[in-house]
């Protein structure tokens, strides 16, 4: 086989534009792979990963006749899987690639420091060729999908989901904690721009998913317990109240679309202690019940926790809820003054500056404060809220007593998200928001295979990019479906039986219950691993009182190789 | 080598689900650091061995770090618990051969921690640095 043959290690190191080149001597750490042991060719490309990049690969590994590929760039996490493809066009085993990242851990990090960049990037690509003189080809194997997808979450986004899946053919179990399907849609009173009751929209969705049989929906239910990986997941769900019967499920793919809370504002501008102080979603429900005092004159605060003040995002949401609000209060009282109190208006997009011009015109008032002096809220006389802010055009401190104060709040996470994260094993983000794979290229997963992510789960969205992503990760999740099966990474546990003792140690530390004695080996018995239920975590080899068990594609070897490699030639 | 020239050489081990990602996100934010590390990514810290440290440092490297996902949070469910059992052990052993505390350290930083990573690589860099060369690099 090839790789019993003597390594020819081909390097290609990228510029990445300027992202790599601007900041090391790209140059001059191709120059120094090629005096590596085993490198036989190397180059720099402006982008490795662009069609003239990948061909090049392809063109040295057919004329140099390469049997290991190395290219140092940006992340294994995005890139790793397009390079391995293009070794796989030209006939080399996609194992036989080596990734060296000196973009995002390198010159991306040390804009400052030209020479002790290009050092360091010079011994990380030292280290790969250590690792790519030991690999060995690996092949991955398949595994069925379970053909049936979960949604978590019932809101709009869970419903869209649930349905695109379903109208592809595919089973679906939708789960919702709640009673009712809808969350907080359940709560609006109308939605812009087409100005129409949520309800026409959830009750559409609704009928769709009674109607289909290839939906579950399992309202007021939970899930507790989750195993498994891409394609065979398997989750056990339990009601949320009362202690009637769990149910076990097989799934192949979950698609996290729990949905985010409104922010309660305790303490900030007397909300929960003057009379008088509402959030939106709760003068939504006014409006919608029909309770609503007279009103002569309310004011909005925006920003009401937001932006520094709670939590550091802004909601996105929050201003076109307010303004939508203040043209409802306007509409159904013509001769109140309705004033919005903000740091700033972010009436982004198509629809949303026409709302907002369309509110001046019709005399809603908009009034800005800096944000070092917020409005101040207090119990006014006769049942009143009194208002006082500053009016930075006038120059001056305004007061105002109103009958309604209406606090614009943003979004947030649901306070237990981190126990669903923690089964789900997927990151929540710093404002505590579920954390896709990657920002740009991979808005719609996580890291992990088989889990996506839509609506605010993933931060504050409006209904409509609630849907478009909730459309984004059936169509991800149908992906796996369709293909109806997984390959799965072939960088599993080994043992060497002819020197395993037999002692147990590596089956006490797999957290899967791969491996077990069998009989066999010069002291009777020896661990044997099942490569379907390992994960490829790697723990074991540690336990291993005679390093006989080794994981494929990071054993001791290569690993050691790469520490001698790192230590030595920096004198 | 004089004294005044000597630049630490550190090792980091990094988790592909957590730390690696930090590490990634730490790149994509900026976030600027010192260079003296290099990071060989595995699978999960449940990977790490303490036997890498002793070679690593008989070999002249100065410290070693290992960054895995938070507790709780391992991709794998329990490797980085596994990990820090490990390094309890190991960290015995080293003060037995007289190597100073904190020349080998654990620590967790998930996948939007960028900041963290900033701040856990920076803060060993600068430690190393006061240790100066390890005592079990044969005067490198
Ligand atoms: S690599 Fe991990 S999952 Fe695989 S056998 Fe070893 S401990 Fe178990
Ligand atoms: S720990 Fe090593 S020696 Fe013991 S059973 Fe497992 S492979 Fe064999
Ligand atoms: S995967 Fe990060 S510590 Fe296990």
């Amino acid at each position: 086989m090839r790789h019993d043959e003597e390594p020819r290690i081909g390097v290609f190191v990228c510029h990445c534009g300027s992202n790599i080149g601007g900041w090391l001597d790209v140059p001059a750490v191709a120059e120094y792979a090629g005096t590596l042991p085993y490198v036989v060719h190397s180059e720099d490309n402006l982008y490795t990963c662009a069609e003239d990049g990948l061909a090049a690969i392809r063109k040295a590994i057919k004329e140099q006749d390469l049997n290991r590929v190395i290219v140092a760039s940006c992340t294994p996490r995005t890139h790793e899987p397009l390079f391995q493809a293009t070794c796989e066009e030209a006939g080399l085993n996609r194992y036989l690639f080596e990734f060296v990242n000196i973009r995002d851990q390198c010159s991306w990090i040390h804009m400052s420091e030209w020479d002790a960049a290009t050092e360091k990037a010079k011994e990380l690509v030292r280290m790969g060729v250590a690792k790519a003189t030991r690999l060995v080809p690996l092949d991955r194997s398949t595994a069925p999908v379970e053909l049936v997808a979960m949604v978590l979450g019932g809101g709009i986004t869970g419903m869209t989901a649930a349905r695109a899946i379903a109208n592809s053919g595919f089973e679906v179990y939708l789960v919702e904690r709640r009673s009712v399907l809808g969350g907080l849609l359940n709560r609006l009173h109308k939605i812009w721009p087409t100005e129409e009751s949520p309800r026409q929209l959830l009750d559409g969705l609704e009928a769709d998913l009674e109607a289909n049989e290839r939906v579950h929906i399992l309202t007021g239910t939970e899930m507790v317990d989750l195993k498994g990986f891409v394609g065979n997941f398997d989750v056990t769900l339990m009601p949320v109240e009362g202690n009637g019967d769990g149910l076990d499920l097989k799934v192949g793919t979950i698609i996290v679309a729990t949905g985010a809370d409104e922010m309660k504002p305790d303490g900030l501008y007397g909300y929960g202690e003057v009379e008088g102080v509402v959030t939106e979603l709760e003068l939504e429900t006014m409006l919608r019940e029909g309770n609503l005092p007279e009103i002569g004159n309310a004011v909005f605060i925006q920003c009401t926790g937001a932006r520094g003040q709670r939590v550091t995002y802004c909601s996105r949401v929050c201003c076109m809820t307010g303004i939508k609000n203040a043209m409802e209060l306007r509409e159904l009282y013509p001769e109140a003054s309705i004033n919005v109190l903000y740091r700033d208006i972010m009436a982004y997009g198509i629809s949303y500056e026409e709302l907002y011009q369309r509110a001046r015109v019709k005399g809603v008032g908009f009034i800005r404060h800096p944000k070092e002096e917020p409005p101040r809220v207090e119990t006014g006389p006769d049942g009143k809220v009194r208002v006082t802010y500053r009016d930075v055009i006038l120059g001056r401190d305004i007061v105002q007593d109103v009958d309604l104060v209406v606090l614009s709040t943003p979004l947030v996470q649901h306070e237990d998200a981190k126990e669903l994260a923690q089964m789900l094993r997927v990151p929540l983000g710093q404002d505590r928001f579920f954390f896709e794979a990657h920002v740009k290229l991979r808005p719609i997963d996580f890291a992990s295979d088989g889990i996506f992510l839509a609506g605010t789960a993933h931060g504050p969205k409006d209904i409509e990019e609630s849907i478009v992503q909730a459309l984004g990760a059936a169509s991800r999740s149908l992906t796996f479906l369709k293909a109806g099966q997984v390959l799965s990474e072939p960088i599993v546990a080994v043992v060497d039986e002819d020197s395993c003792i037999g002692c147990g140690n590596c089956i006490e530390v797999c957290p899967y219950g791969a491996i077990e004695l069998k009989e066999g080996g010069k002291r009777g018995q020896v661990a044997e691993v099942n490569p379907g239920l390992c994960k490829g975590c790697g723990t074991c080899p540690g336990a291993c009182p005679s390093s006989s068990i080794q994981q494929l594609g990071f054993t001791d070897e290569q690993i050691l190789a790469m520490i001698t490699a790192l230590a030595n030639g920096g004198d | 080598m004089t004294e005044d020239e000597w630049e630490p050489k550190i090792l980091v081990f990094c988790c592909n689900w957590c730390s690696y990602a930090g590490a990634d996100l730490a790149g994509v934010a900026r976030l600027q650091m010192p260079t003296h590390f290099r990071v060989l990514r595995v699978m999960c810290s449940g990977r790490f061995k303490p036997e890498y440290a002793f070679k690593a440092m008989e070999q002249g490297i100065d410290g070693v770090f290992v960054l895995g996902c938070h507790i709780g949070d391992c991709h794998y469910l329990e490797g980085n618990h596994r990990a820090k059992k490990r390094f309890e052990v190991l960290e015995d052993m080293m003060v037995h051969l007289g190597v100073e505390p904190g020349r080998i350290k654990i620590d967790w930083v998930s996948a939007s921690e960028g900041v963290r990573f900033q701040a856990v690589i920076t803060e060993f860099v600068a430690h190393i640095k006061e240790l100066g060369p390890s005592p079990l690099g044969g005067g490198r």
